[in-house]
């Protein structure tokens, strides 16, 4: 029972996580048949998966790793991060400078050297912190770096500091805040109110062919996984363990010798960065990115997504974003008012009745339901105190 | 009356001098001094807000006094002022402390929750890439069977009951190999049974290890059989052998007596 050794890298990851291997089996099936029937039946086809679709479901994909980060940080080590939105949008502004760089002379402006609202705000020259955005490579390491400096300045500060619980998740959410303050303005160079949009390629491909779709989607499957195994590799490792030791009793792990600060620092660092990820994938799905994403009710739904998925799973915080994003989707299309009373009624449902979320409700079925099955059997599992 | 004989050169594990910490005015500790040899086990007891929880925070590096010295020895001789130190390089050097309150790792299990506290490999990417050496895997045995926990080492830390999880933190203190061991009051919700069991364990772990126990449970003081010092408004009332520390008219006068 403790034997942890001596196996393949997979197999420790997986080996006692059944909900994990679904959903990775799930996720590869996905990768190979939407593309599949989007690009190969035709238009009216039974099998015909609208561009439109698939798009939708790559960016709930998108807010699904969104979550696995935050789960990695709440379920796991107790960090409650209301903040969590500015990672995202981060890596996303990250991506769509790239983006805009693409455009190059066939902005509206037909200037070359610079995006259409530079032009617009009669700027000269390209900014500094602009330079580099032209590479896909430099821009690809700004989408981990830049949410992980962010994560490890912030956190440094705040750890060190040894603050912890609502304290936590009320700077996040200043700071999140802040951000959006800072994106708003125009001089801050980076499209002020409207963001960054009207993008044409990524790697010289366009956007608008349903094969770059494709692949973007298939990206997203991809980096959904490896984002559920890098935190399963985590939480499954000793440090995994020490975490836990964090959230459940702080203090012991301190006196146990652990550097408590570091730990936390080390996970939110690698959270913001899966979350940065997710954001540069969104982006070119959606085609904008604008201030509207560090909002601080987009940091609080992401923690909606995983308490109704069942935190402490990472695959519970899959379910829960796309659930939750589906009924988004279904909901502020029909009732468009109704949608931010029932995001909240089920967040207090989900905190009265369901602590564990849906993965918590389907195991007390699964039990129910075995439990009906040897009703006869008496109850001698040897785990009742 | 302790059993461990004195070596003149062999420094204090433990030597506390003038060590004062006040909060908000308020003296907690009022010039405390105390040394505790190698090898030593020395009971503290005294009144509530004598200041015991605070000493233990001090040496622990939790608070920091406003004057003091706190000096402490390692086994290879080095000497460190603790003063200087947190928590985690307080517990790196070479003191573990057990806290009043159970404090274990509930959803963990008591192997894990052992194996967190095995010494070394602190680090993250230690911890990232750890694996259990055939050394630490007896180890854990050892201390599972010196707890007697070893048919509970699967079960979750949380479901044991009260007097297991005083012993399951206990045995996470022994996983340090600490120098120096600060225990607050263990005896708290046990049985007498499981008390005199913690006194049994207690002696024998005394003879690797120093041992500062503070407890109210005046049997249990009585089965370690060993020196004990009286704390009172923050500082040292008396010091000696239970039968002195009974028979002084103060220590009567501040607790026993009441």
């Amino acid at each position: 029972m403790t034997i942890q050794d001596n196996r393949g890298p997979l197999t420790r990851l997986l080996m006692s996580d059944s909900g994990g291997r679904k959903l990775i089996l799930l996720m590869l099936v996905l990768a190979v048949i939407i593309p599949f029937c989007n690009l190969v039946f035709a238009e009216g086809s039974f099998f015909h998966i609208s561009t439109y679709t698939m798009t939708l479901l790559g960016k709930y994909l998108c807010y699904a790793l969104l979550a696995i980060a935050v789960d990695l940080i709440w379920g796991y080590c107790g960090i409650l991060s209301l903040g969590h939105g500015a990672f995202f949008a981060l890596g996303g502004y990250a991506m769509g400078m790239y983006l805009m760089r693409q455009i190059g002379d066939r902005g509206v402006y037909g200037n070359a050297e610079l995006p259409d609202f530079m032009v617009f705000l009669n700027w000269q020259e390209l900014p500094w912190y602009w330079y580099g955005f032209d590479s896909f490579a430099f821009a690809m390491l700004m989408v981990l770096l830049a949410p992980g400096i962010l994560a490890f300045v912030f956190g440094f500060l705040a750890f060190r500091s040894r603050v912890t619980g609502v304290y936590l998740s009320i700077i996040t959410q200043a700071m999140t805040y802040a951000l959006l303050l800072a994106f708003f303005r125009n001089d801050m160079g980076f499209g002020g109110n409207n963001g960054l949009t009207d993008f044409k390629d990524i790697l010289g491909f366009s956007l608008q062919s349903d094969s770059t779709r494709a692949v973007l989607f298939i990206a997203s499957v991809l980096a959904l996984i490896g984002g559920y195994l890098i935190s399963r590799f985590i939480v499954t490792s000793k440090l995994g363990r020490v975490l836990v030791a964090i959230r459940d009793a702080e203090s012991r792990a301190r006196f146990l010798g652990y550097r408590v600060e570091y730990y936390k620092l080390f996970v939110f660092v690698v959270s913001s960065m899966l979350a940065g990820v997710a954001g540069a994938l969104y982006v070119p799905q959606v085609g904008i990115i604008n201030p509207g994403e560090f909002a601080p009710i987009n940091s609080i739904e992401i923690i909606i997504w995983v308490a109704v998925g069942g935190r402490n799973t990472l695959y519970g915080a899959v379910i829960g974003a796309v659930l939750v994003n589906y009924a988004k989707t279904v909901f502020t299309g029909a009732f468009a008012e109704l949608w931010l009373f029932l995001l909240g009624g089920l967040f207090v449902l989900t905190t009265l009745w369901l602590p564990k979320g849906m993965v918590g409700l389907w195991d007390l079925i699964r039990e129910k339901y075995r439990h009906r099955q040897n009703t006869a059997a008496p109850l001698a599992q040897g785990d009742q105190t | 009356m302790t059993a461990v004989p004195k070596h003149i050169d062999n420094p204090a594990v433990l030597y506390m001098n003038g060590v004062s910490v006040s909060f908000d005015g308020f003296k907690a500790l009022n010039s405390l001094s105390m040394v505790i040899e190698p090898g030593e086990m020395r009971a503290i007891i005294g009144p509530n807000g004598a200041g015991k929880t605070t000493m233990m925070d001090v040496i622990t590096g939790k608070t920091r006094p406003d004057s003091g010295d706190i000096i402490f020895t390692d086994a290879a001789k080095n000497t460190f002022d603790l003063t200087k130190f947190d928590e985690a390089a307080v517990a790196n050097l070479g003191v573990g402390r057990k806290f009043q309150k159970p404090s274990v790792i509930e959803s963990l299990t008591v192997f894990e929750n052992l194996e967190m506290s095995l010494q070394g490999g602190r680090g993250i990417w230690q911890a990232l890439i750890h694996k259990l050496s055939a050394d630490q895997s007896s180890k854990l045995d050892e201390i599972l069977s010196m707890i007697d926990l070893q048919d509970k080492r699967g079960w979750m830390a949380g479901s044991l009951s009260h007097g297991q999880k005083q012993w399951l933190e206990i045995g996470m203190l022994l996983g340090q190999e600490p120098e120096l061991l600060l225990i607050d009051e263990p005896a708290a919700g046990m049985t007498d049974e499981e008390t005199m069991k913690t006194a049994e364990l207690f002696k024998r772990l005394a003879k690797k290890h120093s041992l500062m126990v503070v407890e109210h449970d005046m049997d249990f003081i009585a089965a370690l059989d060993c020196k004990v010092t009286v704390l009172h408004e923050g500082h040292v009332l008396a010091e000696g052998s239970l039968d002195s520390v009974k028979a002084n008219p103060q220590v009567i006068e501040v607790y026993l007596g009441r």
